[in-house]
């Protein structure tokens, strides 16, 4: 039973964790709040690069958390405060990439070989129907 | 024609075989520098030795290195005795104290040697988070045209210094 107890509270420290990596903010509404915290799920934190920014506790995190948090509650809109960490940190930090040439690939590359997997398909099947006699 | 599309999936093997092997051994932390090739943002830090204020019309018009530092970063006492190394070849370095306190920064270059031409004070890391820094040390080389054109984050050494120097232009 105890053995089942630890295992059960280092499973929650576990998911706490992240939460422990948030200091405490004072928003002056419900709404900021809300958009800060989908902000810094979004963001990528740039130095530990496989977290976001909400996650990581790493110094520089914990300043751009700080920093969204200031913009947020001067009023800037979500679009400007992304722009001004894309300007310092490159288009490295979105977790979500934008649509651009360098990343069309990434976008629709699965849809492209959908398309090229089903013309290869109805080839096939057209060149089966053929060979049969050109009847059903 | 049958046989030409036999040969297909040699094909696609050969292409998927050298895309990765391409990336093979790539530094999988590097990060570009969203400021390479642009200005240095504007700043007014006050000096460490004294408290003057220093803006981008004091910098200096050659060619020359930005260098972050802290006194609580392990990396960056490794690095000073290279950094003592350049300064002393004649390599023009601005130091900036990244998030540190004052009275340990003075201590250090008084105990280790000072390589920088001045050293200016980030002890929010305002700067640091203009120049799209992620942490101590971490060195920019600006040309003398005043434009970045290289970004180290990590320890500048004897080894990597020969392709830095490049860029000093």
């Amino acid at each position: 039973m105890r053995f089942f107890r630890g295992v059960l509270l280092s499973f929650v420290m576990c998911f706490s964790w992240s939460a422990l990596a948030q200091e405490q903010m004072t928003f002056s509404s419900a709404l900021h709040k809300t958009r800060y915290q989908s902000l810094v799920a979004e963001l990528r934190c740039p130095k530990c690069q496989n977290q976001n920014l909400a996650d990581s506790s790493s110094a520089i995190a914990i300043d751009l958390r700080e920093q969204v948090h200031q913009m947020i509650e001067q009023g800037k809109t979500d679009q400007e405060i992304i722009d001004y960490m894309v300007a310092r940190y490159g288009s490295f930090v979105l977790y979500r990439p934008l649509h651009s040439s360098a990343t069309f690939l990434l976008w629709y590359g699965p849809f492209i070989l959908l398309g090229l997997g089903f013309l290869a398909f109805v080839g096939v099947v057209m060149t089966n129907r053929k060979r049969r006699g050109g009847g059903l | 024609m049958r046989k030409i599309v036999l040969f297909i999936p040699l094909v696609v093997f050969l292409l998927l075989g050298s895309l990765l092997y391409f990336q093979l051994g790539k530094d999988t932390q590097y990060m570009p520098s969203a400021l390479v090739g642009k200005k240095l943002p504007d700043f007014a830090l006050v000096s460490l030795q004294n408290d003057q204020v220093y803006t981008q019309s004091d910098l200096p018009k050659t060619a020359y290195l930005v260098n972050f530092w802290g006194t609580w970063c392990p990396a960056c006492h490794l690095e000073h005795p290279f950094l003592m190394q350049l300064a002393k070849s004649g390599v023009p370095i601005v130091g900036i104290n990244y998030k540190d306190q004052q009275a340990l920064a003075v201590q250090w270059l008084a105990q280790k040697g000072d390589p920088y031409q001045w050293v200016l004070m980030d002890e929010r890391g305002h700067f640091g988070v203009d120049m799209g820094v992620t942490g101590a040390p971490e060195t920019f080389v600006v040309d003398s045209a005043g434009v970045v054109v290289y970004r180290l984050q990590g320890v500048i050494s004897a080894e990597n210094w020969p392709s830095i120097k490049g860029y000093m232009k």
